[in-house]
């Protein structure tokens, strides 16, 4: 359509004012989308997370700090007495103590460093996936997280000497477990308890894993925990991964609020110069607009003649702030979480296309008064504008 | 409405018309209880110094503006109380307009320019060969239909105009000083294109100061203070 070109020719005409214009709508689009990404990211990822540990509730020695500290890294220890009280508080759920730690390990002539945990023969199983290979069955066998066992290139039936310590034999490799909030073991290896106990010479465990059935029961659980153990004074911490997750959502939610703020401000600064550009379009084409009139455009003819310019403009600029916002999702995505595989998802997407659909309304709203302006000029004031 | 003048059905036909524009100092009376017709096929030269209503009464038959009172006609259709929107299909589809600073498209090539009220009137881009004979018949080649009106001369780009205001084929031709950017030699260019075009049949209204030109036409209504004298 010839109104279509016209507007398209007069933006090719004064392209640096429209490009500039335009900037504001792209970074607009782009860190709105770009978060709306993310956080979906986020949320699907934490959501598998939810799943899989979800029904798990730590119980650590208390501290006396946030008690988000690293277990084991204390004096303070959970005894057989507390693992016995812990284990009737929660019956018929499991509760599985985890002894942990870190030391030097050598594999043939590699010298590296890694954490460590011993936990039962029996309860491994219940707490671990077995990759290659099988679970441990003796007590010198141990298994090996899938990034340790690729970094320091260890296969099934490799010896790793553990600090001073002695050799274990690895018997299996674990599947990757990635971000976990009961055990890390993608870094380390792990032993059965009695191995741990000995070469460590432990006695009292560093944390409790407790494994609950029913989702639902996950607050009552925790509570019978909390009364067998903390009546008198706090003696552990009880957390329960969901609540965890909680916690890093709340964060994440005031910084994606942050950053959509930004992009909101970016936005309406985006439109008042989109709504700048327009009115001195319209001003330096007066007399074209008479002469469209006399020619027979109707008022409905020159306001889409520049409704068309702001549609342009917000449809350049939502889609390239559209594309750089999958680029910025990717990669900030990849920083983050450390996996991209959400950002490619239908309600990932979704994100994008509200925050494209948002420029592109930005643009027209703040077109439609020009425009309007434009369409109801006095034909014959228009013609005689020099 | 009127039959008179043998039969013919006047193209233009004024009764009684005044036109009063408001203005903060009082009102200004433009015209003042103006009465004539024009028959289909003339060439009507309307002359009169500046500020004696020329202007107004070219507006009030280019469909631009409505009289304040009394009636007119414009191609068979009282233009008294229409709205916007129906006088400006009045304009697209039965008026041509030529002005003295040719007042093309900038942005559009010759082609377009002519193009233009076309589509306007089929709303569709596809506009066949009449731009193309159109331009043919007021002299212009075809190597020039793809340049934009900065680069043609005075005369070349009245010619698009022409052109332009022929593309709907309206009953009426109105020029505004249609020599009054051009050299004499140009400009009488034009006006033999002009001759030819009445020759054929169209309707020309034609304001001028300039007698040479107003020679061309076959009627002149001379307007003084809003009134044909």
């Amino acid at each position: 359509m010839i109104l279509f070109e016209f507007a398209k020719r007069n933006i090719r005409l004064h392209w640096l004012r429209s490009f500039l214009a335009v900037l504001g709508i792209v970074i607009g689009v782009a860190s709105i989308a770009a978060m709306g990404i993310l956080g979906n990211s986020m949320v699907l990822s934490i959501g598998e997370s939810l799943s899989s540990v979800g029904d798990t509730i730590v119980v650590s020695p208390h501290t006396g700090g946030s008690g988000m500290g690293p277990p084991g890294k204390t004096n303070e220890k959970i005894t057989d007495r507390m693992v016995e009280q812990i284990k009737r508080a929660v019956t018929p759920n499991l509760a599985i103590p985890v002894y942990s730690g870190g030391d030097r390990m050598k594999i043939g002539s590699k010298e590296t460093a890694g954490v460590i945990y011993g936990i039962k023969i029996d309860d491994i199983p219940t707490l671990l996936e077995v990759d290659e290979g099988s679970y441990s069955r003796g007590e010198t066998a141990a298994m090996v997280g899938r990034k340790f066992a690729d970094e320091n290139d260890i296969k099934v039936g490799s010896r790793i000497s553990v600090g001073t310590k002695g050799i274990v034999r690895v018997s299996g490799i674990l599947k990757e477990r990635g971000m976990g909030f009961d055990i890390n073991p993608d870094y380390g290896i792990v032993v059965t308890d009695n191995w741990y106990a000995q070469a460590y010479n432990a006695t009292d465990y560093d944390m409790v894993v407790v494994k609950v059935r029913d989702l639902a029961q996950i607050d009552s659980v925790k509570e019978s925990i909390e009364k067998a153990l903390n009546k008198r004074e706090q003696v552990v911490n009880v957390l329960e991964t969901k609540k965890i997750l909680e916690t890093i959502m709340t964060a994440f939610s005031s910084i994606s609020t942050f950053v959509m703020a930004i992009g909101g401000i970016s936005l309406i600064v985006a439109g008042v110069s989109i709504f700048n550009i327009m009115m001195m379009s319209v001003t330096e084409r007066i007399r074209e607009i008479g002469i469209m009139r006399s020619l027979g455009a109707q008022r409905l003819e020159v306001m889409k003649m520049f409704l068309y310019e702001a549609l342009i403009l917000g449809l350049v600029g939502s889609t390239i702030g559209g594309v750089f916002s999958l680029l910025g999702g990717y990669l900030v995505s990849s920083l983050i979480l450390k996996t991209t595989k959400y950002v490619f998802v239908p309600s990932s997407l979704l994100p994008v296309v509200y925050g494209m659909a948002f420029g592109i309304a930005v643009c027209l709203v703040c077109g439609i008064y020009p425009a309007w302006k434009a369409a109801n000029l006095n034909p014959i004031e228009a013609l005689r504008h020099e | 409405m009127s039959q008179d003048l043998a039969g013919t059905k006047p193209v233009i036909q004024f009764k009684d018309v005044t036109k009063v524009y408001s203005l903060p100092a009082g009102d200004v009376i433009a015209l003042n209880h103006v009465t004539f017709s024009v028959e289909p096929g003339e060439f009507v030269a309307i002359m009169g110094p500046s500020g004696s209503g020329k202007s107004t009464l070219l507006n009030l038959i280019g469909c631009l503006d409505v009289p304040t009172s009394g009636d007119l006609w414009i191609s068979g259709t009282r233009i008294g109380d229409m709205s916007d929107y129906d006088l400006t299909l009045l304009r697209r589809d039965s008026i041509g307009f030529v002005f003295q600073q040719f007042n093309l498209i900038p942005l559009f090539t010759v082609l377009e320019n002519v193009q233009l009220p076309l589509t306007l009137k089929t709303q569709s881009s596809v506009a066949g060969d009449r731009p193309k004979d159109v331009l043919m018949s007021v002299g212009l080649e075809p190597a020039l239909y793809t340049h934009t009106p900065s680069e043609l001369s005075g005369g070349q780009q009245q010619r698009v105009a022409i052109a332009r205001a022929l593309v709907n084929d309206p009953e009426i031709l109105l020029c505004d000083e249609p020599t009054g950017n051009l050299d004499r030699k140009t400009g009488t260019g034009i006006m033999e294109l002009l001759a030819g075009m009445n020759r054929n049949g169209k309707t020309i209204i034609m304001v001028t100061h300039d007698p040479k030109t107003a020679e061309y036409a076959k009627r002149i209504i001379i307007i003084e203070d809003g009134r044909i004298q």
